[in-house]
This record gives C-alpha cells, structure tokens and sequence, in this order.
C-alpha cells in the first residue's frame, strides 16, 4: 500500500496546531509550580528545577480564593436553577398552550436577544443599585434567572414532540404540569443539558458584570478576585499563575468529563433550527 | 381538552420569566434610550438636555479612538479567528485519526474564562521575561514590546511614522487579538466542523471523479457549500468582537486601555465614562451609538454577505 503522505502533512499541521493551543496552558502550570527566582531566568525553564508548592498555598491561604470560589459556585447554582426554571415554564406555554398574542409576544422576547448588555448595563446597574441590592448576591444573581436563547432554545425542543403523545397522555389521566415533568421534560434532556452547560460556563466567568456590582472582598466572584490579585501583584507570576490554574480548573474538570456533552452543545447553537 | 385551548395556567408560566426579563432587561433597555437624551452626572438626573450629550460625543476625540481601535480589533480578529478554524475544521473533517483529541485540544480555550487567559497571556507577552520575547531572541529577531507598545503595527513593519489611519492597530491591541483568536478559535472549528457534516459526500465524489486536487475541491466545493456556516460564524465573532472588554481591564496599562489609549475600546470608555466617572447619561449616550453601530453592521453584513450565501436547492 502507498504511504499516505498528505495524511502525515494533516497530521503535523494539527499536531503543530494543538501544541500552540496548548502552549499558554502548559506555560501557565509550569511557571506556577516555579520559584520567584526561576521564573525569571532567562532562557527559561520548561520542568521547574526546585518543583515548589508555595505559590498555591499562597493564593489558597492569603488571598481568599476559597472564599471567591465559593462566591462563584453559590451564584452559578442559583442562576442555573433559576434558568432552568423559568425558561422550562416559559418555553412549556409558549409551545403547548394558544393564547392571545403568543407570537407577537415571543418575537418581542427574541427581538430583546438582539440588545447587547454593555448596551443597558449602567442603567441595569442604577436600577440594583436602587433596590439597595449592591454587594449582594440578589446583583450578581437575580437579574440572570431568565435568559431568552434558553428559552428560545427549549421551545424549539417541546415543539418536535408531537400532539398526539399529549393527548394520550390525557386520556391516561395526565395533568398539564405532570405531563410537562413526566413527559416532556424527559425527551428533552439534550437541550436541557445545553441550556445548563451554556449557563454554568457562562456564570463561572462572568467578569463586567460582578465587577460593577460587588465592592467588598466577601462577595467577590473568582474572576473579579483573579483580576484585582492580577493587578495588585502584576510582577509574580507565580502566583499569578497558580491563581489562574485554579480558577480554570473547575470548569476544565467540568470540560473532561462532559467534553462530548458540552462540545455538542456549543455546535448546537449554531445551527439556525 | 387540547393544546390550543386557552387556560390561565400558561398566564402563571410565563410569569417568572417574564418579570425577570421586563425588569432586567426591557426595563434597562429604554432607560438607557431615555438616559441619552438627559444630563446625568455625578449629582444626580438634572434634567432633559435634548441631543446634547450625542453633541458632545462626536466632538470628542477619545470616543472617536475608541471606535476606530475597536474596528481595528475586529477587522483583525475576525478574518484571522474565521480562516484557521475553517482550514483547521476541514483538515479535521478528512476522517483522520485522533479527531476527538483535538477536537478537545483545540476546543479547551474556549470553556477557560478570560481573566484567567488574559493573565496567562500577559505572563507571555512580558517583554522581559516572556516567552513570545524568548522565543524570538532563539530565532535571533528583536524582541517586541508587545502590550506595552503604542505604535501601529503597520508602522513597526515599514519602520516609519505613519499617518493616524494608516498605523493600524497599535502593537498592544493586534497582541490582545491574537489572544482572542486563540480564545475563539476553538468554538469556530466545532461550528465549522457541524456545517461540514452537512455537505452530502456526493459533491466531493464529484470533484474526485472530475480530477480536481485537494485545493481546488477546497476552493470550489467546501468554501460555497458552507457559506451558510461562514455567515453565521462571521456575524457572531463580530458582533462578540465588538464588545471586548475582560482583556483590556486585565492585560493593558496601568491604568487599563493604554499605552497612549491605544486599547481603549468602545465598551471599555463606556464602563469608564458611565461606571467609574459615573456619567450615566453620557455613557447611555455612547451605549446608544454604539447599538446603532452593531446594528448597521450586521444589516451590512447581512445584505453584502447573504447574496454571496451558496444556499443549497
């Protein structure tokens, strides 16, 4: 058989590809594990001559990173939770119930996606402000409890179920809510796992947002957290790297396991259904 | 009892949902309409001030730098992010080996928040002890300033000065795109990856039979069957390029959006402006322009685009 060269020529291009896509990552762990000192010799090392721990005792013990982490995880379970129901309810009436104004009202919903936020964020932020809500979690939660593509997205789910099924359903004496829990919910599981994927990524590194709104450090996220701690140590990198391995790690762990799920996700939404 | 009956039950559904989204977002919405047109400051709403605050933004030449660095972030980003990924995406589609891995490899960035990148990043383009500089000074090339240099990068490769539109971004805005493209680029190869799927094996079977290379089925086949796929990529990534902001706050100056203003990009002004100098009027001001920027842009890129859209009959 005839040796393959343009698969070999593929493979180098995408082997030369994922080692520059993996280059900041790998910098990053190494230089975290350095000393001070090593992290500047020049020419630099790649394997740490005195492999230390320091840097990760410093950023979990000194600066409140297990603090901000747990910050971030209360705000991302509740804005998820939240999500998830509002755009189950909503989604659920805008396909399986007929009511006056149905449609014009979704397209105004849709038509709301097209607003970036940087475009209302002060006005946003003036309104938190007046509920007295800054450096709370009601800011950095309350106001992402309902998020439209998810709505969009689930709608377009429950409406590929056929009719039939609920008419069945009715006939086995199945409620309207039940047969949302029992039934649909259940067939809809691929975009749910979406919605929550897109949620979660979202929340864990969220910045401009929990920027604005919080000011003390007891209700700083991680990303706000790694942000001032790079600006208040902009010269040790070691830290800083040990700082920016843990607030990555949680969602890159995330990533491994459900890498097949989230992928999929991700190249859902660009499909116009 | 029927799908299309008419019950009280769907009014309770929508209501979570609804609230939320009038409060927290329509309601903000037209605040922010309404804001542009008043004084707003420091102490407090002073009253309706018709078009003056959109007077003062276009006799100022800080917003104007910021609309011209922002477009030159795009028009960098977005071609460079939109190309690789569609060569990466395709090379991947050829049925080799390991696709999942890189796939995965590729796609990592993408799920990594932007501060922690931005950091990182900042750590590489260290012009003193970064690796980008160690890694020319191997090659025996100059070492560059990276985010600390304010000269255009058209200026840096001719060696002369340069008029104000033909610098072209500053060496410190072109790093933080490059930054992104890396960022970016994995969400594009999978969007690219799902669009190629699409294309039926005969078009391919086609170009084989016919005898045309791998660079020519590239050009006459992949590239029109997935125009559809490209516009929607190119639409997104513009869009989402517009609003940098996170690598700004966290790569540049002190203080962020130098050197010499060179980084300051239209969100960035507008979070200084109605945030940090609490000119909420202002600010909704340039929020206003800059919606209407998005909005023209994507109708450009819509009406100039779509005719060249290869839809599939």
């Amino acid at each position: 058989m005839r040796f393959k060269w343009d698969r070999l020529v593929i493979h180098l291009v995408l082997l030369l590809g994922a080692i520059l896509m993996m280059l900041p990552f790998l910098w990053m762990l190494s230089t975290s594990f350095k000393t001070q000192a090593e992290a500047l010799l020049f020419p630099p090392t790649w394997i740490p001559k005195e492999f230390t721990l320091a840097n990760y005792h410093v950023v979990w013990t000194k600066v409140h990173f297990p603090h901000y982490i747990y910050v971030s995880l209360v705000v991302t379970l509740f804005t998820l939770v939240g999500v998830l129901l509002t755009s189950i309810l909503a989604a659920y009436a805008f396909s399986w119930f007929q009511f006056p104004g149905r449609e014009s009202l979704f397209v105004g919903i849709l038509s709301l996606m097209m607003v970036p936020i940087p475009v209302y964020v002060v006005p946003l932020f003036v309104l938190v402000q007046k509920l007295g809500w800054v450096d709370t979690y009601y800011a950095l939660i309350v106001p992402w409890t309902a998020n439209i593509f998810s709505i969009f997205l689930l709608r377009q789910h429950f409406r590929s179920i056929p009719a039939n099924l609920y008419d069945a359903a009715v006939i086995d004496g199945c409620g309207r809510l039940r047969f949302l829990f029992q039934i649909l919910l259940p067939l809809t599981k691929p975009a749910l796992v979406t919605i929550a994927v897109f949620n979660v990524i979202g929340s864990w590194n969220a910045f401009m947002w929990p920027l604005m709104v919080t000011n003390s450090d007891r209700m700083r996220v991680i990303q706000v957290g790694l942000a001032y701690f790079a600006q208040g140590e902009s010269t040790n990198y070691p830290a800083l790297m040990a700082a920016s391995t843990i607030a990555i790690l949680p969602l890159v762990i995330l990533f491994f396991f459900a890498q097949k799920q989230i992928v999929e996700s991700y190249a859902r939404s660009g499909l116009k259904e | 009892m029927n799908r299309r009956t008419f019950t009280w039950l769907a009014v309770f559904l929508l209501l979570p949902a609804l609230t939320i989204l009038l409060v927290f977002k329509a309601l903000p919405i037209l605040y922010a309409f309404r804001l542009a047109f008043y004084d707003w400051g420091i102490s407090g709403e002073k009253g309706f001030v018709g078009l003056e605050n959109f007077r003062a933004l276009f006799q100022d030449p800080f917003f104007w730098q910021s609309l011209l660095n922002t477009f030159w972030y795009t028009i960098f980003a977005v071609p460079m992010s939109i190309a690789i990924s569609l060569v990466i995406a395709s090379l991947l589609n050829r049925g080799i080996r390991a696709i999942g891995l890189y796939r995965t490899i590729y796609f990592l960035p993408v799920v990594t928040s932007i501060v922690a990148v931005s950091v990182v990043w900042k750590w590489l383009y260290d012009p003193q002890r970064g690796l980008l500089n160690y890694i020319l000074s191997i090659l025996h090339l100059h070492p560059l300033l990276w985010l600390e240099e304010p000269r255009g990068i058209f200026e840096l490769l001719t060696g002369r000065q340069l008029p104000l539109f033909l610098k072209g971004p500053s060496l410190a805005l072109f790093s933080i795109a490059l930054m992104s493209v890396w960022k970016s680029l994995g969400y594009n190869i999978v969007i690219f990856l799902a669009g190629l799927k699409n294309i039926p094996d005969v078009y391919y079977e086609a170009a084989r039979i016919d005898g045309a290379g791998p660079f020519q089925t590239f050009r006459n086949v992949t590239v029109p069957l997935l125009s559809p796929t490209t516009f929607f990529v190119t639409i997104m990534t513009t869009i989402i390029s517009l609003q940098v902001f996170a690598p700004i706050w966290t790569m540049t100056g002190p203080p962020p959006g130098g050197p010499l203003g060179t980084t300051t990009v239209v969100i960035y002004y507008l979070y200084q402006k109605g945030f940090e100098e609490y000119q909420v009027g202002y600010g909704s001001a340039i929020a206003f322009v800059f919606f209407i920027i998005i909005l023209l842009i994507t109708i450009f890129q819509k009406t100039v685009l779509e005719k060249r859209v290869y839809y599939e009959v």
